[in-house]
């Protein structure tokens, strides 16, 4: 997927331009907010459950190898296939073989990020196959020819009359006058649709939430059921997956279940929780006859260790974002590549390197929401913190804000010096305001005073007033 | 308890320059509490701007300097969450390699306070004798209210206002947008953010706008003076101490 993180600011601006993103992101802000909190409301062991999901995946983390291992034997032993793959390239590669290893020509696809991070689709298409969405809301971006804007949502950018717009113009073959003014009648269309393309692909490509090690089983959650159709009726069936997805037990998969849903949608449970655990056996009634898992490092390994290790306990709920005042003014576009909000703010540097992703953890005013609903405690704000450090050391911001805070700095570390300085210029600044106590605007402060007034100093500063008040001397 | 007890007052670079009437709303509240304050003159800024830059070399010179300046002191108010909450959380983070500071720095962090959660929660503060005659509503400003639980103690005391009505805009506690250099660097998404706030504070109908953070509060008086808005904004130290005869922030004077 092309990069356009280093455009951010131009992506802030058409964003805040584009009437029908900001009218859909209205949504985002009244939505997912009360439905979290209700869920997190109802159940008392809510805050418990998410330190015992952080402790779940850090335990996992520092023994990542072992349970790699673990894994690996237990799909094979179940008759599955596992595929290490290092970087994008590779894992498009291993994906695109085992398509033409059966002659494939349509590949159905359950909702995946990691495919996204992989750029499958495009690749598919190069090599002369069709890639066929099949979660409504990726089914209709990719009509549209987009990207996922949100990492559970990923049509959350898209108002209703857009998709009838868009199915209006793509489906040809049905009636013209047919209604599409109910939410509902839009989902059928497009099951009706999907049913037969169900039915004639030939490989199913999914993601994985959850990759268990004690069973070598690979664990997704949806809500539509496409994920289901896509995976037992095609005869192969990938899983791509990135590495930290692995839990060590099936019960540590349960316990981190509860607070997925729930942090995410505010579902108990999302509508169909699935497990698979190898291709179809003698006496299943239905499964695919071949079961592959590509296993994507791309970079993941070398976080370890790292103070960005903590951002692997990711589970992928869509919390911080839902909860994110930033997201919520620039939707998830604007970050420029396939992880938006504050999750993707700290991972998109590691992935693409910050010199590419640099603006992602600087637009943040370090509010702290997301790291307050994140399920698996992960402290994203530290983490993009981190980030600027690394920014700074390697003198990447911009030089004007390393001019402006080195001057800044050099006068905070010499306290008499400041104060005078501050003396002198407060009621300077005091007097130019006059009478109107703000000022519409003021040399090297347009970053302010473009959308506000500057509230002007009072006057003389409180330590000049505080030492003239213990001198005794009339302020 | 402690009726005598030194509060150093870490007055904050923002209310020393722009609004020096908050500070000694801030000295009057703590000395009917009974403390005795003083300002210790070594201080500047708490360090947030470069921190928050990643600019940890110089943060960590001005942490220094503040420590030595303060850590005598029996406590450590500062009348802003953001900074109180920089001294607390995050000097001690500062100092993860050097194992002497961090003790320092530690013990320090104990020591510091907001300075409404100080009142209500240390010195057991239940009622103000204060009085204000009007409707305002409060914005829960971030680092307060997530790094260090401001969130039901000032809306108690201000309960006990004489006159005072209280009335709550919708999403107080969503950020207003100036997550300080934040502004200057993305003034773009600032602007929407503090453009719902100020949307927020009209709907709740209040006259006046009160918050426990200036740079929050310079943001949203900002903001509000731009779109034309009649309602005046001021920190809730100056409501809380009865010192509301200075003109309101960005106010005519
Ligand atoms: S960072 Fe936390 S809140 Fe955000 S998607 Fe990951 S698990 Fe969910």
């Amino acid at each position: 997927m092309e990069i356009r993180s280093p455009q951010f600011k131009g992506n802030v601006r058409a964003a805040l331009d584009d009437q029908a993103l900001q009218r859909a992101m209205g949504n985002v802000r009244s939505g997912f907010i009360q439905k979290r909190a209700n869920a997190a409301a109802k159940l008392p062991e809510f805050e418990d459950l998410r330190d015992e999901a952080r402790d779940i995946k850090n335990h996992a983390l520092e023994h990542l190898d072992l349970y790699l291992e673990a894994y690996e034997e237990k799909v094979t032993a179940s008759g599955g296939h596992v595929h290490w793959a290092v970087d994008a390239e590779e894992a498009r590669d291993i994906v695109t073989a085992i398509c033409k290893s059966v002659d494939a020509r349509t590949v159905t696809k359950g909702k995946s990020m990691i495919t996204e991070e992989i750029g499958l689709n495009d690749h598919l298409e190069r090599n002369g196959l069709t890639p066929i969405e099949t979660d409504l809301g990726e089914y209709i971006i990719q009509l549209r020819g987009e990207h996922p804007s949100h990492i559970i949502a990923p049509a959350i950018h898209v108002n209703k009359d857009e998709v009838e717009d868009e199915f209006r113009r793509v489906h040809t073959h049905l009636p013209v006058d047919r209604n599409l003014e109910d939410p509902r009648t839009l989902l059928s269309e497009a099951r009706e649709i999907l049913r037969h393309k169900f039915q004639t692909a030939d490989v199913g490509v999914t993601g994985a939430n959850f990759l268990i090690a004690e069973t070598g089983t690979s664990v997704i959650v949806t809500n539509e059921g496409n994920g289901d159709l896509t995976q037992l009726l095609p005869r192969v069936h990938i899983v791509v997956a990135s590495l930290e997805k692995i839990v060590p037990t099936l019960d540590d998969t349960a316990q981190i279940l509860r607070v997925l849903a729930r942090s995410a949608t505010g579902q108990d449970m999302s509508v169909y929780t699935t497990f698979s655990t190898g291709p179809r056996r003698p006496d299943d009634p239905d499964g695919p006859e071949e079961y592959h898992v590509v296993l994507l490092d791309n970079g993941r390994s070398s976080m370890l260790g790292t103070d960005f290790q903590d951002m692997l306990r990711c589970i992928r709920c869509g919390a911080c974002m839902n909860h994110c005042p930033v997201y919520h003014t620039v939707g998830g576009h604007a970050y420029g590549w396939v992880y938006p909000g504050p999750m993707g703010a700290v991972l998109t540097p590691s992935l693409i390197g910050v010199d590419q992703s640099g603006h992602l953890p600087n637009a943040s005013t370090f509010c702290g929401r997301c790291e307050s609903v994140c399920p698996m405690r992960i402290p994203l704000p530290k983490m993009m913190r981190h980030w600027r450090q690394r920014e700074f050391e390697r003198k990447l911001s911009p030089a004007t804000i390393r001019a402006g805070l080195g001057a800044w700095a050099f006068l905070a570390k010499r306290p008499a010096l400041y104060q005078m300085a501050m003396s002198i210029g407060m009621p300077v600044m005091a007097w130019w305001a006059g009478k109107t106590g703000r000022m519409a605007s003021l040399p090297l402060a347009g970053g302010w005073t473009k959308h506000r007034d500057l509230p002007a100093p009072e006057g003389k500063t409180f330590q000049q007033q505080w030492k003239q008040r213990q001198e005794g001397t009339p302020t | 308890m402690a009726e005598t007890r030194r509060v150093a007052l870490f007055v904050t670079c923002l209310v020393d320059l722009f609004r020096p009437s908050v500070g000694f709303a801030t000295v009057k509240l703590l000395e009917d509490a009974g403390f005795t304050v003083e300002v210790p003159s070594a201080q500047t800024c708490c360090g947030q701007p470069a921190y928050n830059s990643g600019d940890n070399r110089d943060a960590r010179d001005i942490a220094r300097q503040v420590i030595e300046a303060f850590e005598s002191y029996d406590f450590i108010v500062a009348p802003s969450g953001s900074c109180a909450g920089m001294l607390k959380k995050h000097y001690p983070e500062l100092f993860e390699n050097e194992v002497k500071w961090k003790a320092r720095a530690e013990a320090f962090a104990d020591k510091v306070h907001e300075l409404v959660s100080f009142l209500v929660d240390i010195a057991g503060v239940k009622s103000v004798a204060a009085s204000f005659d009007g409707t305002v509503t409060y914005h829960d400003s971030c680092s307060g209210l997530r790094e260090l639980g401001v969130q039901t103690q000032p809306r108690a005391l201000l309960d006990t206002v004489e006159g005072l009505k209280l009335t709550e805009m919708a999403d107080s506690d969503v950020c207003c947008g100036f997550g300080g250099t934040f502004c200057v660097k993305y003034p773009d998404i600032s602007n929407a953010m503090v453009g719902r706030k100020t949307e927020a504070i009209v709907a709740s109908g209040a006259g006046t706008l009160l918050a426990g953070d200036l740079g929050c509060l310079l943001n949203m008086a900002g903001k509000l003076k731009r779109e034309g808005r009649p309602i005046q904004a001021r920190h809730v130290a100056e409501v809380l101490a009865g010192m509301t005869d200075t003109a309101a922030i960005a106010e005519d004077r």
